[in-house]
C-alpha cells in the first residue's frame, strides 16, 4: 500500500516559473545546433566534463551526447535505443549513454530526431574512461577528428606532473580548434568567456545554497532540470541571465516560505545522476512522505571547481578545475564532500543511486555511505538503478525501499505517523 | 620429467610460491593486477612482481564493497585481500588501468591492509609528446616512491640489470609463442598456459633460466609433423580460466598465438640498450601492444589484431574478455568488423565469475570450430 500525498492547496505557486523560459533557451539551442551547417556555423560534440569554453570562444556550437542521453532517459526512450545497441554487438553491461547515444547515431533516434553530425569530437575523460571508448566509436563513425584532454586520476593528490601535462594539452586543444576552425583563437574572447564561466558557475553554486533555506525552495529533482544550461553553454551571456532570473525566484520563494514539498519534513542528500525515466516519480514517493530531496553530488560538481578557477588567469586555471571534479578524486575525498553537504543543507539522511552506467561514481558508494554513517549518524538508503536503461529498475521492489527507509528515518527523529 | 613441470608446480598454487619465495630469499612481493605495472621497477627493487588475475574463492566479504556489475578480477582480488589471503604481500602497486581498477585502488586502499600502496597514474594517450614526458615523469616518481616503499636504493645499474632481464624473458618468451606460432604440436595448451601464468609470478631470474632451458631442448627436437586443429587466434583481456588454450585444444582448435592482458600482450615491446633509463622503460609502455583503455589512435588496435591473425595465419579469432569489462566490451563490435573485412570469423566468449559455466563455453567453442 503506498503513502498518499496530502492535498496540495499551493500547487500552482509551487511551479518554477523559470521552468518554461529553460525550455525555450534549450529549444533555440537545439534548433541552432541543427543547422549549424546552414549557418556556416560548426558543431563539436563534447563531453559532460570537457572545457567548452573554447569552443564557445571560437563559435563552435558545442553539443552534448549526454545531456541528448538525460532527454532520451526522460521521454522514455532509452531501453529501446540500448536494445539496438546490443543487436550491434555492445554488451548490456556498458554505460546506458553511450548504448543510447551509438544506436541513437545510426538511425536519428531520440525525441529531437537525432543530434546533428559533428564536425569535431571533444573528449575528457574526467568524468570516467568511458567517454574514451564511446568517442573512439563515434570518431570511426563519423569519421571525423577526435581530442582528446586526458586528465589522470587524483586519487590523493593533484600533482605537479598531471597540472603540466594538462596546461600542454590544453594548449593542444587550441591549436586542434585553429586548424580544425581555420582561424586563430581570440585569447582576449577566450578570457572573457572564461570570466562569465566562472561567472555563471557561481550563480549556479548560489542556486543551489537556496536550497539550504527551511523549507528547500527547490529540490535536486528540479536542479536536474535546471542543470542543463550550466552543462551544455557555460561561458555564455544566456546562462548568466538565466540563473539570475532563477536566483531571483528562489529568494521570493524563500521570502514567502513556498517549499518545493508542500509539508518538508525530512531533507535528503541524493548521490550520483539522476535515474532519469522516473524523476517525477521519484519526487512524489518521497514527497509523500514529507520528504525533500535538498541537494546532491552531481548537480553540484558543476560548480565544484570554483575555488580552483581564476577570473583573471581562466586559461592557466583550467587543468586544476577541469582534474579536480568530484568523479575525478579518491572514494575517501568523495566521502569529505558528501559530508560538507550533509552539514551545510542540514539533510536526515543519505540517498544513494547505485548506478550500473557509471562506474567511477558507483563503486566506493558502500564505502562512502559507510564512512558518512560512522561520522554522521544519519541512515542511508541505496536504490539499485540505472540512469537510462529502464530495463534495470525495479518499480515495486524499490517502492518498498523508499517506504522502509521513510520509516526508519521517521522512528529516528520521533515522528508519529 | 616433464620439461615444464616446473611451471606447473609454481601455476599448481602461486600464492604458496610467493610465500616460499619470501622465505627462501628474505624478499618482498609486489602485488599488480595489471600489465601497465612497471615490471623493471619492481624487478630492480630487488622485489617479485606478483601478478594477481582474480580470486581464489568465492565471494564472501567484497560485496560489501563493490557492487555485482563489477568484473571479477576486481571483485575476486579484493576478496582475497580482505580475507587474508594475500597477507603475504608487502605492498601493491596500482598502474592506471580502467574505470574499475582506478576504484579498486581506492576501496583497496582504504580497507585492504596489504601493505604499502603506490598509484601510478600513467596517461591514458600514448601517442603525444607531453603523455611521452607526463609518462617519463610518472615512472621516474614511481622509482623514487618504491625506493621509499622497499626501504632501498633503485640505482641505474639495477635499473639496467632488471632491463636485461625483463628483456631476455620477453625474447623467450616470443621465441616460445613463434615456435608454436610455426608447429602448434609442439608445445601443448596445457603447458603454454602454465608458462604464460607463471611468468607473471615466479622470480624472474630462475624464470629466464627455466625458459631459456625449455627453449634449448624444444629446438634439439625433431619437427613435429603437421599440427592437427584449426588455427585460432586468442584476444582478448584477463583470462582467468585455470586453461584457456587447452579447453579450445580439446575441441579440435590449435591456438598459434594470444592477444590477452594475462599473455602476448604483456610481452611485446623491448626496452632500449642505451638512453636514458627511465625514459627507455617509458618508452617501452608507450609502444608495447596496446590495451584497450589506452589511447594511440581510433583503430590502433584494430590495425594491431589485423596484422597479428595475419601473420599467425589463423583461420578464426576467440574473444574471451570478463564479463562487466568496459574496455574490451567497447572494442569488441568494431576489431569483428575489422576481421570480418579479412575474412576472418569471430566467437565471443564472455567470462562469468562462477567457472560452472566451462560446460557452454566448450560447446560454444566446438560449434564455432566445427564451422571453420
Amino acid at each position: 500500500m503506498s503513502t498518499q500525498s496530502p492535498p496540495d492547496h499551493d500547487k500552482a505557486r509551487r511551479k518554477i516559473k523559470a521552468v518554461k523560459k529553460m525550455k525555450d533557451i534549450m529549444m533555440l539551442y537545439y534548433i541552432d545546433a541543427k543547422t549549424a551547417d546552414q549557418n556556416g556555423k560548426k558543431v563539436a560534440w563534447i563531453t559532460s566534463g570537457g572545457p567548452v569554453e573554447p569552443l564557445i570562444a571560437m563559435d563552435v556550437i558545442p553539443v552534448y551526447p549526454e545531456n541528448h542521453g538525460a532527454m532520451i532517459g526522460a521521454s522514455k526512450m532509452g531501453a529501446d535505443l540500448c536494445e539496438k545497441a546490443e543487436a550491434m554487438g555492445y554488451a548490456r553491461n556498458l554505460c546506458s549513454y553511450a548504448r543510447c547515444d551509438i544506436a541513437c547515431a545510426t538511425v536519428n533516434g531520440g525525441p529531437i530526431g537525432g543530434l546533428p553530425k559533428p564536425d569535431m569530437l571533444i573528449c575528457c575523460n574526467n568524468i570516467c574512461g568511458t567517454v574514451l571508448k564511446w568517442y573512439e566509436v563515434q570518431a570511426r563513425f563519423f569519421g571525423v577528428p577526435l581530442f582528446i584532454l586526458d586528465t589522470p586520476f587524483n586519487h590523493t593528490d593533484y600533482t605537479t606532473e598531471a597540472h603540466q601535462y594538462i596546461q600542454r594539452q590544453l594548449q593542444e586543444y587550441i591549436v586542434f580548434l585553429e586548424t580544425h576552425c581555420g582561424r586563430k583563437m581570440d585569447h582576449d574572447r577566450l578570457a572573457e568567456v572564461g570570466r562569465l564561466s566562472i561567472a555563471g558557475q557561481r550563480l549556479w553554486q548560489q542556486v543551489l545554497d537556496m536550497a539550504a533555506n527551511r523549507p528547500a525552495p527547490m529540490s535536486a529533482f528540479d536542479a536536474f532540470f535546471h542543470l542543463s544550461l550550466i552543462v551544455t553553454l557555460r561561458g555564455t551571456q544566456t546562462v548568466v541571465d538565466y540563473y539570475t532570473e532563477l536566483l531571483d525566484e528562489m529568494k521570493t520563494r524563500v521570502a514567502e516560505g513556498i517549499g518545493a514539498v508542500p509539508a518538508e519534513r525530512y531533507r535528503l542528500l541524493w548521490d550520483n545522476l539522476p535515474i532519469w525515466f522516473r524523476t517525477r516519480w521519484l519526487s512524489e514517493r518521497f514527497g509523500a512522505h514529507g520528504a525533500c530531496l535538498v541537494a546532491d553530488t552531481y548537480t553540484s560538481s558543476w560548480a565544484g571547481s570554483l575555488k580552483y578557477l581564476d577570473e583573471d588567469d581562466f586559461l592557466g586555471s583550467m587543468a586544476e578545475g577541469y582534474s579536480r571534479i568530484y568523479i575525478n578524486i579518491g572514494t575517501d575525498q568523495m566521502a569529505e564532500r558528501v559530508i560538507e553537504m550533509v552539514q551545510k543543507y542540514g539533510a536526515d539522511g543519505l540517498v544513494l543511486h547505485s548506478n550500473r552506467s557509471c562506474k567511477p561514481y558507483s563503486l566506493g558508494q558502500y564505502d562512502i555511505q559507510r564512512i558518512v554513517q560512522q561520522q554522521m549518524g544519519i541512515p542511508a538508503l541505496l536504490i539499485e538503478a540505472d540512469m537510462n536503461d529502464a530495463r534495470n529498475f525495479s518499480e515495486g521492489q524499490i517502492e518498498t525501499r523508499i517506504d522502509a527507509f521513510m520509516e526508519i528515518l521517521k522512528a529516528g527523529k520521533g515522528a508519529v505517523c | 620429467m616433464d620439461m615444464f613441470q616446473t611451471f606447473h608446480d609454481v601455476c599448481a598454487d602461486p600464492n604458496d610460491y610467493a610465500r616460499r619465495w619470501k622465505a627462501a630469499t628474505g624478499g618482498k612481493v609486489v602485488g599488480t593486477l595489471c600489465s601497465y605495472a612497471p615490471e623493471e621497477l619492481i624487478l630492480a627493487g630487488g622485489a617479485l612482481g606478483f601478478r594477481i588475475i582474480g580470486g581464489s574463492s568465492a565471494i564472501s566479504k567484497a560485496d560489501a564493497h563493490l557492487q555485482s556489475y563489477s568484473c571479477s578480477l576486481i571483485r575476486g582480488a579484493l576478496d582475497d585481500a580482505l580475507n587474508g589471503r594475500l597477507d603475504f604481500l608487502d605492498g601493491m602497486i596500482f598502474p592506471h588501468t580502467c574505470d574499475s581498477i582506478q576504484r579498486l585502488s581506492d576501496i583497496w586502499r582504504l580497507n585492504a591492509g596489504t601493505g604499502f600502496h603506490l598509484d601510478v597514474v600513467l596517461p591514458v594517450k600514448l601517442n603525444t609528446e607531453s603523455a611521452r614526458d607526463y609518462m617519463i615523469a610518472v615512472m621516474g616518481k614511481a622509482r623514487v616512491e618504491l625506493e621509499k616503499a622497499l626501504n632501498r636504493q633503485i640505482t641505474d645499474d639495477d635499473l639496467q640489470q632488471a632491463i636485461q632481464t625483463c628483456n631476455g624473458i620477453r625474447a623467450a618468451m616470443l621465441k616460445l609463442y613463434q615456435i608454436r606460432q610455426a608447429s602448434p604440436g609442439r608445445v601443448a595448451g596445457r603447458p603454454m598456459h602454465a608458462i604464460t601464468r607463471a611468468s607473471m609470478i615466479m622470480d624472474r631470474h630462475d624464470l629466464l633460466e627455466a625458459l631459456t632451458g625449455v627453449i634449448a631442448q624444444l629446438e634439439k627436437q625433431p619437427a613435429p609433423g603437421a599440427a592437427s586443429g584449426k588455427r585460432i587466434l586468442i584476444s582478448g583481456g584477463v583470462c582467468n580460466l585455470p586453461d584457456i588454450y587447452g579447453l579450445i585444444e580439446s575441441c579440435g582448435g590449435s591456438v598459434v598465438w594470444d592477444d590477452l592482458c594475462t599473455g602476448s600482450r604483456q610481452l611485446t615491446g623491448p626496452i632500449a640498450a642505451d638512453g636514458d633509463r627511465m625514459a627507455a622503460i617509458a618508452d617501452r609502455y608507450l609502444s608495447r601492444a596496446i590495451c584497450p583503455a589506452k589511447h594511440a589512435g581510433v583503430t590502433a588496435r584494430g590495425d594491431e589484431l589485423v596484422k597479428l591473425a595475419r601473420d599467425s595465419k589463423c583461420q578464426g579469432v576467440i574473444f574471451v574478455f570478463l564479463k562487466f569489462c568496459d574496455p574490451h566490451a567497447f572494442d569488441y563490435p568494431y576489431l569483428k568488423k575489422m576481421l570480418a573485412a579479412q575474412g576472418i570469423p569471430c566467437l565471443l566468449l564472455e567470462l562469468e565469475e562462477q567457472i560452472a559455466a566451462q560446460g557452454q563455453l566448450r560447446t560454444r567453442c566446438e560449434a564455432f570450430l566445427e564451422m571453420l
